[in-house]
């Protein structure tokens, strides 16, 4: 039947091809290159500063500080798979804090009862700003970029409104003590991270494994498709938002915690940050693309870079430089390998089989 | 005819702008028959279908499934009633596998708990996906790869297989062969044949008329948004049917 074309491809070396298939898999899934090239850095500055690169102290620093942007990368990872952006989050983040601030200020105290009622607070602040955007993107059909470029501005500016432009710099002890800069009972494990580590698996769990991650990829893939076969795109859309939004909140209230400040002015390149590391980690800005992984993956590089940088004394200036080179050159990767797929099947093994022949070699 | 029609539209209109689409449309299709529907470019096949798969909000006229009337406002409402449409464009996800876009909006969740937390069943959704693909002779090699780096005639073979399994009333094939070899086109005609024979009532859009009269019991034509012929595939031509499209025979049936 209709095998008569396919037959002379797959016949004959099928069980070695498809070995060979699977290791190339592996070696092609852009999150595994980049985390070759995180271990490669990370050896590197082992190697010119053996005494204090690879040390647990060093790395636990590491780990603290990409932390709360790891919080924000799970959510900017749905949005850019559904081929979105979301550049309120650092905004969000703020506002929410701010509010948060004002509350437990208001509420006085520094025990569990106030800092509880903060957190609640800084995630329904968050959620409310998910929601907008969500709704305008969805509803009112405006471009994403607009919409959360609209919405950064209104959640600084509505920040700095309520505060007066003044930080503050009230926050209950126990959030600091615990969250702030604690580390998990018997370990020397951060809070914070361990906080990020649990939505990473939870989230990524979605992402990955249910329906509501895979029609975040159906949407991203091909709106319209999804929408034929009865998906509710609109509602996928505003949940994705929300739930951006509501790790804003939470990114908001950690930031409260570990810097003991709502630091209006310390976020103003926290969404490039995070959409950088996002798309390092080989989520494709045009959709249908992405893991968790590689978001974490590439959150990483750059903060091992700046830490690294400082370490072997070199002027920490440089892991601007280096994170951008480091973001063309994953882009460059996703569209040749996009601009392959495209040309179909067997022309796409081989333009990635160049690529990494070229990388490895 | 005494059957009643599984599907039938009377008098739809839709008028996008100044222009009219449909302009009081007609068009039934019985259940285990093939109807082809046919006529010039910007006939109004397209949004016909699109009507008729609840893609499309009409201005006026009536939609009778079985015989009651219905209201097709979405997709899936189409869906529950056992119709289903085989896009121009395939409209599948490129970015998603095989099984993946065969149970797109119909995923069987995991027993239990799982499932109510948004588990998917993938194993089972991945062998009735090949049961489908088998049942069609459908040379679908992967099930795990995207279907956007597969060639058109996988990708045509993975949507009609996805209609097929799905259609329990009424199939749409809007112009299925139109990228397709010579085999794969063979292979959709003997498709449409298996499918009729299940007892659904199949609408074929193209625009080869050698195919139309080769593989249709009846064959509707549409010209500036209306029906302006029907006629049995059997006694009718190349000729007859070119004619009536593009109006050199007019008045013919109706």
């Amino acid at each position: 039947m209709t095998t008569t074309e396919a037959v002379p491809r797959t016949a004959g070396t099928a069980s070695e091809i498809s070995r060979a298939h699977t290791l190339k898999q592996v070696l092609q899934v852009q999150s595994f290159q980049i985390l070759l090239v995180l271990l490669v850095i990370f050896l590197a500055f082992s190697a010119l500063a053996p005494e204090v690169f690879p040390t647990w102290g060093n790395v636990r620093q590491i780990i603290q500080n990409v932390s709360i942007l790891g919080v924000l990368g799970i959510g900017m990872t749905f949005v850019i798979v559904t081929s979105g952006i979301d550049l309120s989050v650092g905004s969000n983040l703020v506002f929410s804090g701010v509010v948060a601030a004002k509350v437990m200020q208001a509420m006085g105290g520094s025990g569990w009862g106030t800092a509880v009622v903060g957190i609640l607070v800084a995630v329904g602040c968050g959620l409310g700003w998910g929601l907008l955007n969500g709704v305008l993107i969805a509803k009112a059909k405006v471009p994403p970029l607009i919409v959360t470029l609209g919405t950064l501005g209104g959640a600084l500016g509505l920040a700095q409104v309520i505060t007066g432009g003044v930080d503050i710099r009230e926050v209950p002890a126990v959030l600091q003590d615990t969250i702030g800069y604690g580390n998990v009972p018997g370990t020397t494990l951060p809070t914070i991270s361990l906080l990020a580590i649990v939505l990473i698996l939870i989230f990524g769990t979605v992402l990955h494994r249910t329906r509501f991650g895979l029609y975040t990829f159906a949407v991203g893939s091909n709106e319209e498709s999804a929408r034929r076969v009865g998906v509710k795109v609109d509602r996928q859309l505003i949940s994705i938002y929300v739930l951006s939004g509501g790790l804003a909140g939470v990114a908001g209230i950690l930031s409260l915690s570990q810097y003991g400040t709502t630091a209006i002015a310390g976020q103003s390149a926290t969404n490039l940050n995070v959409i950088a590391a996002v798309v390092i980690g080989g989520t494709s800005l045009f959709g249908g693309v992405g893991t968790i992984f590689g978001t974490v993956v590439g959150l990483f590089i750059p903060a091992v870079l700046q830490n690294g940088f400082v370490i072997v004394g070199i002027q920490p200036f440089w892991q601007q430089v280096a994170v951008g080179a480091v973001l063309v050159v994953a882009v460059y990767v996703d569209q040749r390998r996009r601009a392959a797929a495209a040309r179909g099947h067997a022309a796409k093994a081989d333009g990635k089989r160049k690529l990494f022949g070229r990388r490895s070699r | 005819m005494t059957t009643i029609p599984v599907l039938e539209a009377r008098g739809l209109t839709r008028s996008f702008g100044n222009v009219r689409a449909l302009d009081g449309v007609d068009f039934d299709v019985n259940a285990g028959e093939v109807v082809a529907l046919i006529g010039d470019n910007g006939a109004g096949k397209s949004t016909l279908v699109k009507a008729l798969s609840g893609n499309l909000a009409l201005d006026s006229g009536k939609i009778l499934f079985a015989g009651g009337e219905v209201e097709l406002g979405s997709p899936s409402e189409a869906s529950r009633l056992g119709i289903e449409t085989v896009y121009q464009d395939l409209a599948l996800a490129p970015h998603l596998n095989a099984a993946q876009n065969m149970f797109l909006g119909r995923e069987i969740a995991k027993p239990g708990f799982q499932g109510r937390l948004g588990f998917m069943d993938n194993k089972t959704m991945r062998a009735k996906s090949r049961e489908a693909f088998d049942e069609l002779g459908a040379t679908v090699r992967s099930l795990s790869d995207p279907v956007g780096s597969m060639s058109g005639g996988q990708k045509q073979a993975i949507a009609i297989a996805r209609a097929v399994a799905w259609a329990k009333g009424v199939i749409f094939l809007d112009e299925p062969t139109a990228a397709l070899g010579v085999v794969q086109t063979r292979n959709v005609l003997e498709t449409i044949r298996r499918v009729r024979d299940k007892g659904v009532g199949v609408v074929f859009i193209s625009h080869s008329m050698p195919h139309v009269i080769d593989v249709a019991d009846r064959v509707q034509v549409l010209r500036l948004g209306r029906r302006v012929a029907t006629y049995e595939a059997k006694k009718t031509s190349v000729e007859e049917l070119v004619g009536a499209m593009t109006g050199a025979l007019d008045g013919a049936h109706s």
